[in-house]
């Protein structure tokens, strides 16, 4: 097996299945994340997009299929093992260390890039002021609500310093002005740091706004990818989406 | 597309000085122990047993809360690593001559390796909450049973540690109520007690309270969770090793009954939940509490006051006690004793 990754591409997902229970919830999945690129995937409920992240993370084992990780098959390795070879996800359902404070949640993460105490604090200290958490980050985080949430779920990947994010609707529950500064810090850190982001979304005016690459996912297969723009007026989109207004926010 | 119109941030919880710092911490340490280091001169001679029951439910209660309460696996069989530095301690000792201080590295030592041999079976089964209770439990019960049966560790007999003419540090032996026993212990609970403390500053105590609030999570974050489970819980076995090794030192007796008993995994439980689950002061609260509990009901089974004269002669009235304590202290306090005081202060 070769660790060198000719294809430029940072992700490299092929014919990846999955079923529970005789329910195909991902059939036949490929997909290819060029480094440097925002990939965001939308569907209606139930398309599959979180069992993909899962079984990209390594939560979920594939019934068959690949997943190749910087060239280098990652399937079915334990998702710290994933997440040390340079990928993150957060959870749609917030999944906070409830007994810590915001800050310790997002040290504990920093902790994991093997640095010392003191350089996880600072780490954990940039990421809270890039996140806009600082105003609540010692406070208990069973007493957050959740947009508050969302933001340490996602200052926790961020703090691990990972090369390819995966983000499971960070801007649900947070109110449109919330939204921006979030928008931009994704923005900023692809610029910056070549961070390479696939995020599930349903706040299309972030998905178009980011997004290089637009995937649509429905009853677990891919139905469309390609620009943003082409794929929302694609016929099948629409349909999978019963006729719902797609372009707007 | 509805724009949704959530309540803004949150009003964020008032800012607190949260997690002590260590040096807070070990300063109320030393202070509790020059408190403690008193008692040999408050308390008359008869009356120092108390003293040393409360500083092995102590060492157990330290060791069980490392494990369950900071690391949320909840161990319904502590007594198995309890029995392990018990019998390690009297073993070499009569059979080689060994001195405890060796035993206890050694006890210790293989305590952590059936720890991490019951932990690495029981998550690699996916074995959870009230099953893997019930695990540790039948390993205890299982260890007990295998000490009962196996010829070279005496069977049912268990082993008497022979007396010595005179008082030996190497051999941790002294006369009967001599306060060098209550000294030695006592420096083994503020060991225990370091460790602890230390060990929950360290990035794999930071890590078990993560994998403890959310393993997912911490898993996806990079955080090995079987490796640091097993970390875990082999510090957890270690320390209540060292309370096994001492608790045989000072009763110069031990079986499989005393050593592997369901009653010792109790008693490693009991004063953690009375005294406050996952915190640090708890365990020592609660042994202070229970010693002297369990002291008075030997008093009164042996020579029962005239209005509980039916006691006479019967046994478990220790365990019964227990029971009630545990059942008033989750109606009441359902965080312990120190776990409430805590909650007090934050809201004040």
């Amino acid at each position: 097996m070769s660790t060198s990754n000719p294809s430029g591409n940072v992700l490299e997902v092929r014919g990846v299945s999955k079923s529970f229970n005789g329910v195909h919830a991902l059939a036949d999945v490929d997909l290819d994340v060029p480094e440097g690129s925002i990939v965001g995937i939308i569907g209606p409920n139930g398309a599959g997009k979180t069992t993909f992240f899962n079984v990209v993370a390594g939560a979920l084992r594939p019934d068959s299929g690949h997943v190749r990780l910087f060239g280098k098959d990652v399937t079915g390795l334990p998702p710290h093992r994933i997440a040390h070879a340079g990928m993150a996800r957060t959870f749609q359902l917030m999944r906070p260390f409830g007994s810590m404070t915001a800050r310790e949640n997002v040290v504990a993460a920093a902790l994991t890039r093997g640095g010392s105490h003191k350089d996880a604090r600072l780490a954990a200290d940039e990421v809270i002021d890039a996140t806009g958490m600082a105003a609540w980050a010692d406070a208990t985080s069973d007493s957050l609500h959740t947009a508050a949430l969302k933001r340490l779920e996602l200052a926790r990947v961020l703090a691990i310093r990972p090369r390819i994010l995966l983000l499971d609707e960070v801007l649900a529950g947070l109110v449109p002005a919330e939204r921006a500064p979030v928008v931009d810090l994704l923005a900023r850190l692809r610029e910056a740091e070549g961070l390479t982001l696939v995020f599930v979304e349903h706040i299309m005016q972030a998905v178009m706004k980011l997004s290089d690459t637009v995937v649509v996912f429905d009853r677990g297969r891919v139905i469309a990818s390609g620009e943003p723009t082409e794929v929302v007026a694609d016929p099948r989109v629409v349909e999978a989406y019963l006729g719902q207004e797609l372009t707007g926010a | 597309m509805t724009t949704t119109t959530a309540p803004p941030a949150p009003t964020p919880a008032p800012t607190r000085e949260r997690a002590q710092s260590l040096k807070r911490s070990l300063l109320i340490l030393v202070a509790i122990a020059a408190v403690a280091a008193c008692a040999p001169f408050v308390l008359p001679e008869s009356r120092q047993s108390i003293a040393i029951r409360v500083l092995i439910f102590a060492m157990m209660a330290i060791g069980w809360n490392l494990m369950s309460g900071y690391g949320g696996m909840f161990s319904f069989g502590h007594a198995a690593y309890f029995g392990i530095g018990a019998y390690t301690d009297t073993y070499l000792l009569v059979t080689f001559g060994w001195s405890p201080w060796l035993a206890l590295v050694v006890g210790a030592a293989l305590a952590a390796l059936v720890a991490a041999g019951i932990g690495y079976v029981a998550f690699r089964y996916k074995l959870r909450s009230a099953y893997f209770a019930l695990g540790t439990f039948a390993i205890a019960e299982m260890l007990r049973l295998l000490a009962t049966n196996t010829k070279w560790v005496n069977g049912t007999t268990g082993y008497h540690v022979p007396l010595l003419p005179e008082s030996s540090w190497t051999m941790l032996q002294f006369g009967a109520n001599a306060a060098e026993y209550f000294y030695i212990g006592l420096a083994m609970v503020v060991v225990c007690m370091v460790v602890t403390l230390l060990y929950l500053r360290s990035r794999s105590g930071i890590y078990t309270v993560a994998i403890r609030d959310n393993e997912d999570a911490a898993d996806a974050l990079g955080i090995s969770v079987m490796r640091v489970r097993l970390t875990t819980m082999a510090l957890s076995a270690a320390i209540t090793a060292a309370a096994g090794m001492f608790y045989a030192q000072y009763y110069t007796f031990v079986d499989p009954d005393t050593a592997f008993g369901s009653a010792q995994s109790v008693q490693a439980i009991a004063p953690a939940v009375i005294g406050g689950v996952a915190t640090p002061w708890g365990p020592l609260v609660g042994a202070l509490i229970l010693g002297p509990l369990a002291d008075l009901t030997v008093t009164w089974l042996r020579t029962p006051p005239a209005f509980l004269d039916f006691l006479t002669g019967r046994s478990g009235l220790d365990v019964v006690l227990y029971a009630i304590l545990l059942i008033v202290i989750a109606l009441v306090l359902p965080k312990g004793i120190v776990g409430s005081i805590q909650e007090w202060w934050k809201r004040r």
